[in-house]
């Protein structure tokens, strides 16, 4: 077993740039599946029957249903009834559906933790629905899944090399192109694996700094009991 | 929508459930075994071991199936170990699975209030036993609903086999496909079939989380009773 890994330092420019895509990818999928994902559960916890069941069919579809196929039917699904996309615009809407329905649960459960007296005391200071969820049930609801919600986020990033399969010239499909260029796959995916390492540590880090700014009365995170 | 399919592409791409139930199985059943060492490893009094097994948990998780997928099924050769598609996405499961099993029963594991270590350590058993006869049936009941959850996201992370040519339900989706181009609905039909795999197991285990959850609160409830 002879290890070189000097065939493949040559192209770090096209990994960087493969990696710096597959960041682009994650922190757009990580903000516009935010929205979504909090619009989903404000959905679910709607009274009218109609809303709440699309809401949550559309998070059980997501969450029962492999990315890989998910972004098949929606890179082949979409071209096939005329709409040409390009590659890097169909992985961000595939990674956008997929990880919205994924941070809808999480953030349910957000909101499902502040106490109803809460909710009651706001309504009775005369606050309006919309009031109530932007100052009383966002926040607090985000604090409490605040990790499991990272997380999530830190796994959709590292989600983002199936995107590779459809030609999105991220990471991976950058690792892919490099090892057929170098015939030396085992260098190439280790020096890969490692800076998807590198990438997930930066993404935590990333939401560590969010968190204690979003949060400055660092409280200890997760529910309480 | 099944129009399209005939008789035989049908039976096709219930074999490739099939192989997906497999494949799935094997990497719950050896993810698990190894998962099980990881957690023991990672709640052992040995500090090297301890931060041995953190470091394996920290650079797997760290790390997508899809690249170890690739390191197993195209650098294993470049070393001289040829490998099967099946043994190379079993492999590459089973590291993957390993890891999280490991972090999850490591949480269960610890979880378990510290007076039943104390109070087995109090008659006399050794650290063996105390694990084995005390800390691990009490682990199993905290960690069951978890680990059903993650089954979920085993199979549905079989389907990146597929990319190193293993024949199982998205494969045979895409060999499907290429032969009558209607990527639509043999899609819809495959995330349909995972569907169905998937979402009775991801029932149970909402069902067993709240099961527990309301074990859970009632101690919870006692004590508002008594004020």
């Amino acid at each position: 077993m002879n290890l070189d890994f000097s065939a493949v330092l040559p192209f770090w420019p096209d990994l960087a740039k493969g990696a710096l895509l597959s960041l682009l990818l994650a922190v757009s999928a990580t903000v516009l599946g935010f929205a979504i994902g909090t619009l989903c559960a404000v959905g679910r916890r709607s009274s009218y029957r109609p809303v709440s069941a699309v809401c949550g069919a559309y998070v059980e579809a997501i969450r029962n249903t492999p990315l890989l196929v998910q972004i098949f039917l929606v890179y082949f699904g979409l071209s096939s009834v005329g709409f040409r996309l390009s590659a890097v615009v169909v992985a961000i809407l595939a990674m956008v559906i997929n990880v919205g329905a994924y941070a809808a649960e999480i953030m349910r459960a957000g909101f499902d933790s502040i106490q109803p007296g809460q909710i009651e005391a706001a309504e009775c200071l005369g606050l309006s629905r919309v009031q109530v969820y932007c100052h009383v049930i966002l926040l607090p609801g985000l604090e409490r899944v605040y990790p499991a919600l990272t997380s999530q986020f830190v796994l959709m990033m590292l989600a983002t090399s199936v995107c590779s399969q459809i030609s999105t010239e991220e990471l991976t499909a950058v690792a892919n192109f490099v090892q057929s260029e170098t015939y030396r796959p085992l260098e190439t995916y280790l020096i890969v694996a490692l800076m998807y390492v590198l990438l997930s540590l930066l993404m935590r880090i990333g939401f560590w700094g969010l968190g204690a700014w979003l949060f400055p009365r660092r409280r200890k995170l997760g529910t309480p009991c | 929508m099944f129009a399209h399919l005939n008789a035989s592409q049908l039976q096709f791409l219930i074999d490739g459930a099939l192989w997906t139930v497999v494949l799935s199985s094997i990497a719950m059943i050896c993810g698990g075994m190894v998962g099980f060492v990881i957690a023991l490893a990672r709640v052992s009094p040995g500090a090297g071991l301890r931060r041995a097994a953190a470091v394996y948990i920290q650079v797997v998780q760290g790390t997508p199936l899809l690249v170890i997928l690739f390191v197993t099924y195209f650098g294993l050769p470049t070393i001289g170990v040829t490998v099967s598609p099946l043994v190379s996405a079993g492999m590459s499961l089973t590291i993957n699975v390993s890891a999280y099993l490991g972090e999850i029963w490591r949480g269960a594991i610890q979880s378990v209030p510290a007076p039943q270590w104390e109070a087995a350590e109090c008659l006399a058993l050794t650290r063996t036993q105390r694990m084995f006869r005390v800390v691990l049936p009490q682990a199993i009941r905290i960690a069951t609903p978890p680990t059903v959850g993650f089954s979920v996201q085993v199979i549905k992370n079989t389907s990146l086999a597929s990319v190193v040519g293993f024949v199982e339900l998205a494969r045979a989706g895409q060999i499907i496909n290429n032969s009558i181009f209607q990527p639509f609905s043999v899609y819809l039909i495959i995330a349909a079939i995972y569907f169905c795999l998937c979402f009775p197991i991801s029932r149970l285990s909402r069902r067993l989380e709240r099961r527990r959850g309301f074990a859970r609160a009632l101690p919870e409830l006692e004590v508002f009773a008594h004020e």
